[in-house]
C-alpha cells in the first residue's frame, strides 16, 4: 500500500518535472524527430557521412553568431545588424588578403577588432544612450550592408589563398598512425576512420556524462530536486549516443572540420561563461529586470555595451568564415541571415522580454533549422516552401513557449 | 435579506497545491464586505474565481449572484452583470486622459465616433461623484496614486457596477488619501452599492465593514457581522494567523552608540523638470543599533531621498556630503553605496527589489556575486548554502531555494529581497516601505529581524506611510513634506496628532 503510494507519488512528481521541462525535452525530442523524419523521406541521404559534414559546415557561421545572439537577446536586447556586419567582414577580409595582400593573421586580427568597434558602436547608443535595440540595429543594419556594397565596389572579390579557406572547409589531420585506422575501417566494415574524430566523440560524450553525474551528485548534497533518475539517464544516453554517432560518421568521412572543433570551443566557452561566472550571472539579470540589477551594484550599461561588443566579434569570426566557405567576398553575403540567427535563439528558448535562455538552447535551435534546411533542400522541397515551413516552426516554438508558461500559472 | 452574492463551498486546486478548499462567502446587498487573510491564504484566487478568470467548471463549488447561479466564463462576462474588481495594481494607461480611461473600452459612441462633448459631461460627472475636480482632458500620470485609485473608482462607476470589489484598495495610498478613499466608500454604501474589501489593514475594515470573512490558509475560518459579533483588532489577527499575536510590535531595548550615517544638506534637482528642488536641504543621521524613521505623505520625497543617496539612483546636481562613521565618503555608483556600507531595499519589490524569474537562491546573492565566486567564477555550492541559510533564517516558506521568486506570496518575497541586502554586509540598511503588501505574521517577523539588526549594532532607517509602524518601531522620527524635513521627535514625543499636524501646519506656512 505504501509503496504503492510512493510509486504514484514518483509518477506524479515526474510528470511534474517533464511539464515544467517540457520546453527543453521538447527541443531534443523535435531535433531527434526531424532527423528521423528526414532520414526515412531522404532514404537516408541525411545521415550519409559527407551531408553530416555538409550539415555542419553550412550552418558553423549561424551557430557562432548564435552564441552572441543570445547572449545579446538575454540581455533584454536584440540585433538585426549581424548579417549585414557579418558580410561587411567578409568583405574587408576579401580587400585586406585578396586585393592588398596582408598576412592572414594580421587580416583575421584586424577583422575582428573591426568586428569589435562596430559592436561598441552600436552598444554605446543602446547602452549608454537608451536608445532601443531594435532602431540603433536597424540602422546598424542598412550602414552595413551599404558599406560592403561600397567596398567591394559592387563586385565579388575572390578566390581567397587556401590557407584561408582552410578556416571553413579544413579538417583536422588525424594524429594517430594510418595503420591503426586501417586496421578500424576493416573491423567496422568502413573505407576509412579518422581515429581523432571518433576518439574527440567519445571523450566528449564521456565528459558529458561524468559532468551530469557530478552535478547531480552536488544537486543531491544541496537538496536541489533534480531530473528524475530515468529521465537524467534517458536523456544522458540519447546525447552521448548522437555525439558519439555523429563523429563516428565524421570519421569515415573526412574527419573533424576545423569549424567544429571552433563551434565546440565557442559553445563550452560561452555556456560556461553564461552559468558560471558572475559576469554572466549579471547579464541574465540585467534581461531579467535592469532595474533592480542596477540597484543590486550591477553595472548594467557596461555590461550590454560588452554583450553587443561581444556580438560584433562573433558576427565578425561568422563573417571570416562564411568568405572562406564561399571562397569569394559578395556584396550579397549575410542577406537575412540576421533572422535565421534570431529564430535559432527563440526557436531554443530565449525570452523576448529577456532574462530568459540558455548557449546549448540557442546551438539546438540553430542546427534544428539547419537539418529543416538541408533536409528540405535534398527532398527538392521549393525555397518557397522551405520559407514558409521554418516561419511556422518558429511560430509553432515560440506559441509552444507561451502556452506552456500560461499553463502553470 | 436575499444576499446579492453566495458563494458555496469553492475549492480551486493547481498542480500540486490546493489554493481554495471549501470557502464559503455571503454578500448582503447594500453592505461593505470585507475579507481579509494573510497573503498566500487565496484572497485572490476566490476574486478570480468570482470574476470569471477561472472560468465556471474550472473551480469546484456554486456561486449565487443576484438570486441565480452563475456561471462566469470571462471577465466580461462578469462585468455585464455588474461585478467590477478595482486590482491593486491600478490599470490606467497614464498617457490617455482621465475621460478616456474612464470610458476605456466602453467609449460614448455613435456609428463609431467618439462622443467626446457627452464624454466630457459624463467625466465630469462620474468625478463629481467621487469627490475629483480635475479636468477631464488632464493626463493620468500627472496624478498622484491616491487620485488615481479615485479615478479606478469612477470607472467602475461608469460601467453601472452592482459589486464593487476593492483590492487592497489603500496600499499604495498615504493615510489622508486612505480616509478618503473609506469615506467614499461609505458614501457609495449610503446610495445602496454592495462592496467587497479586500485588506491588510484592521483599522480600515472596523472603519468601513458591515461583515467580514477572513481566510486562512484556502479555508474560511469565521465570518463576522457588525453588531452581531464583536469586532477587534486582536480577535482578526488571531484568526487570520491561527495564533495570539502577543504584540504587534516586538520590543527592543534601546541604546544608540555613534553616529554611524550622516547625511549633511542634501539637496537634488528633478531628473525630468531641473527647476524643480526633489529635495531641499535636508539633513539627518542614524547611530549604531539606532532605528530611525522618516515619516510623510506619499510623494513627500522620502523615496527620492533614499535613492539619492543610495549611489545617485535618482536625481540631477545632487549636492551635499555624507559620512560613514566621520569619514565623508563618494557614493557616486550603487556599488560605492554597497562598498560604503549601504542597503536599501525598495519601496516596489516586485519591479524595483527581485528578478521575479529568478529562483530564490540567485536573488538573494544578486547584490553580492563576489561573496560567492572566486576570480569571477561563480561557486554554486557556496551559493546554495548561504541562501539555504537565509531560508532557514529568514524562514522563508518555500519548498527549497530554487523556487522562482515570482511564485512566492508578498510576505515571503519581501523576505528575499531583505536576505539579499543582508547578504551584502551593510551596517546601515535603509528600508522603504517594508511592509507593504505582506501580511500579519510576516510583518511581525519583519519586525523582530529589524531589531536584532539594530541590537547587532547596525543603523536602520525605515521609511513608511504607516504610522503606527514608525511609532511603534523608531527611536527617532524625522518628519518630511514637499522634499524638506519639517522636523524630528522622539520616541516619546511623538504621536500620529504630531505628526500630521506637523506635516499639515508647514506647508501650509510654504
Amino acid at each position: 500500500m505504501q509503496q504503492a503510494n510512493a510509486q504514484a507519488g514518483t509518477a506524479q512528481s515526474m510528470r511534474e518535472y517533464l511539464v515544467n521541462h517540457l520546453r527543453e525535452y521538447g527541443l531534443l525530442f523535435a531535433l531527434i524527430a526531424v532527423m528521423v523524419f528526414f532520414q526515412i523521406t531522404t532514404n537516408g541521404t541525411l545521415m550519409r557521412p559527407v551531408n553530416i559534414t555538409n550539415l555542419l559546415l553550412q550552418n558553423s557561421y549561424i551557430v557562432i553568431m548564435a552564441l552572441g545572439m543570445l547572449i545579446v537577446i538575454v540581455s533584454g536586447n536584440i540585433d538585426l545588424s549581424v548579417g549585414s556586419v557579418m558580410g561587411f567582414i567578409g568583405a574587408l577580409a576579401a580587400v585586406l588578403i585578396v586585393s592588398m595582400g596582408l598576412p592572414l593573421m594580421v587580416a583575421v586580427v584586424i577583422c575582428l577588432i573591426t568586428g569589435g568597434l562596430i559592436g561598441a558602436a552600436q552598444g554605446y547608443w543602446i547602452a549608454y544612450w537608451k536608445i532601443p535595440s531594435f532602431i540603433v540595429t536597424l540602422a546598424g543594419m542598412l550602414v552595413f550592408r551599404g558599406l560592403s556594397l561600397w567596398l567591394l565596389q559592387g563586385q565579388s572579390v575572390g578566390p581567397f589563398p587556401r590557407e584561408f579557406q582552410v578556416i571553413a572547409t579544413g579538417f583536422v589531420a588525424d594524429p594517430f598512425p594510418a595503420a591503426w585506422g586501417q586496421s578500424l575501417a576493416v573491423m567496422f566494415g568502413e573505407r576509412n576512420v579518422n581515429i581523432l574524430a571518433l576518439l574527440t566523440g567519445v571523450v566528449a560524450a564521456a565528459v558529458i556524462v561524468w559532468m551530469g553525474i557530478n552535478k547531480r551528485a552536488r544537486n543531491k548534497t544541496f537538496g536541489v530536486v533534480g531530473e528524475p533518475f530515468a529521465f537524467f539517464v534517458v536523456r544522458n544516453i540519447i546525447v552521448a549516443a548522437a555525439l558519439v554517432f555523429i563523429t563516428y560518421k565524421l570519421s569515415s568521412f573526412r574527419g573533424l572540420p576545423n569549424v567544429l572543433l571552433t563551434m565546440g570551443i565557442l559553445t563550452i566557452i560561452y555556456a560556461f561563461l553564461t552559468e558560471n561566472t558572475v559576469i554572466g550571472r549579471q547579464i541574465y539579470a540585467v534581461g531579467g529586470n535592469e532595474k533592480a540589477a542596477k540597484l543590486s551594484g550591477i553595472k548594467t550599461e557596461r555590461l550590454t555595451f560588452l554583450a553587443f561588443v561581444n556580438m560584433g566579434v562573433l558576427a565578425a569570426a561568422a563573417g571570416l568564415v562564411f568568405a572562406a566557405r564561399l571562397n569569394t567576398a559578395t556584396p550579397k553575403a549575410g542577406f537575412a541571415l540576421e533572422l535565421d540567427v534570431i529564430a535559432a535563439a527563440f526557436i531554443g528558448g530565449a525570452s523576448m522580454s529577456g532574462g530568459v535562455g540558455k548557449i546549448v538552447g540557442a546551438v539546438v535551435g540553430a542546427f534544428l533549422m539547419g537539418v529543416l534546411n538541408n533536409g528540405m533542400s535534398i527532398m527538392g522541397i521549393g525555397i518557397d516552401y522551405q520559407q514558409m515551413i521554418k516561419g511556422l516552426v518558429l511560430l509553432a516554438a515560440v506559441i509552444f513557449d507561451v502556452y506552456n508558461k500560461s499553463k502553470r500559472v | 435579506m436575499q444576499p446579492l452574492l453566495e458563494m458555496r463551498g469553492i475549492s480551486k486546486s493547481f498542480p500540486g497545491v490546493k489554493a481554495l478548499d471549501d470557502v464559503s462567502l455571503s454578500v448582503a446587498e447594500g453592505e461593505i464586505h470585507a475579507i481579509v487573510g494573510e497573503n498566500g491564504a487565496g484572497k485572490s484566487t476566490l476574486m478570480k474565481v468570482l470574476s470569471g478568470v477561472y472560468p465556471a467548471g474550472r473551480y469546484e463549488g456554486e456561486i449565487h449572484y443576484d438570486g441565480a447561479l452563475a456561471e462566469f466564463r470571462s471577465i466580461q462576462d462578469s462585468e455585464a452583470r455588474g461585478i467590477i474588481i478595482i486590482h491593486q495594481e491600478l490599470a490606467l494607461v497614464p498617457l490617455l486622459s482621465i475621460a478616456e480611461n474612464l470610458f476605456l473600452g466602453n467609449e460614448i459612441s455613435r456609428n463609431g465616433y467618439i462622443q467626446w462633448h457627452e464624454t466630457t459631461r459624463r467625466t465630469r460627472e462620474l468625478l463629481a461623484r467621487v469627490g475629483l475636480s480635475d479636468p477631464p482632458n488632464m493626463l493620468v500620470e500627472k496624478l498622484g496614486v491616491g487620485k488615481q485609485q479615485l479615478v479606478e473608482i469612477a470607472k467602475a462607476l461608469a460601467k453601472d457596477v452592482r459589486l464593487l470589489i476593492l483590492d487592497e484598495p489603500t496600499a499604495a495610498l498615504s493615510e489622508s488619501d486612505s480616509d478618503a478613499l473609506l469615506d467614499l466608500m461609505l458614501e457609495l454604501k449610503s446610495r445602496g452599492m454592495t462592496q467587497i474589501i479586500i485588506s491588510h489593514k484592521l483599522n480600515e475594515i472596523r472603519k468601513v465593514a458591515d461583515s467580514i470573512t477572513v481566510i486562512r490558509d484556502g479555508s474560511t475560518v469565521s465570518s463576522l457581522r457588525a453588531g452581531r459579533d464583536e469586532i477587534t483588532e486582536d480577535r482578526i489577527v488571531r484568526d487570520m494567523v491561527g495564533r495570539d499575536m502577543a504584540q504587534r510590535y516586538p520590543p527592543r531595548t534601546r541604546r544608540a552608540g555613534p553616529v554611524l550615517l550622516d547625511v549633511a544638506n542634501w539637496s537634488v534637482r528633478h531628473p525630468d523638470f531641473p527647476e524643480r528642488m526633489a529635495i531641499k536641504d535636508v539633513s539627518f543621521n542614524v547611530r549604531e543599533g539606532e532605528v530611525v524613521g522618516i515619516a510623510g505623505l506619499m510623494g513627500a520625497g522620502r523615496t527620492e531621498l533614499a535613492m539619492s543617496v543610495f549611489g545617485r539612483s535618482y536625481g540631477r546636481d545632487i549636492q551635499g556630503e555624507v559620512r560613514m562613521r566621520g569619514a565623508p565618503v563618494k557614493l557616486n555608483t550603487v556599488s560605492d553605496a554597497i562598498a560604503a556600507g549601504l542597503a536599501y531595499v525598495t519601496e516596489d519589490r516586485k519591479s524595483l527589489g527581485l528578478i521575479l524569474e529568478d529562483t530564490i537562491q540567485r536573488n538573494i546573492t544578486l547584490a553580492n556575486l563576489h561573496a560567492v565566486s572566486s576570480r569571477g567564477l561563480l561557486n554554486e555550492a557556496r551559493e546554495a548554502q548561504v541562501a539555504e541559510g537565509y531560508r532557514k533564517s529568514m524562514n522563508i516558506r518555500t519548498p527549497g531555494v530554487h523556487q522562482v521568486v515570482g511564485n512566492l506570496s508578498g510576505g515571503n518575497q519581501q523576505k528575499v529581497v531583505l536576505s539579499k541586502w543582508l547578504f551584502s554586509g551593510p551596517e546601515v540598511l535603509i528600508l522603504d516601505e517594508p511592509t507593504r503588501g505582506i501580511d500579519v505574521g510576516a510583518k511581525f517577523e519583519i519586525y523582530g529581524l529589524i531589531n536584532e539588526l539594530s541590537a547587532q549594532g547596525k543603523g536602520v532607517v525605515i521609511i513608511s506611510s504607516e504610522m503606527p509602524e514608525l511609532l511603534g518601531m523608531c527611536d527617532r522620527i524625522y518628519v518630511m513634506n514637499e522634499g524638506a524635513f519639517m522636523g524630528e521627535l522622539t520616541a516619546e514625543d511623538a504621536s500620529q496628532e504630531r505628526i500630521m499636524s506637523m506635516i499639515v501646519t508647514r506647508s501650509e506656512k510654504v
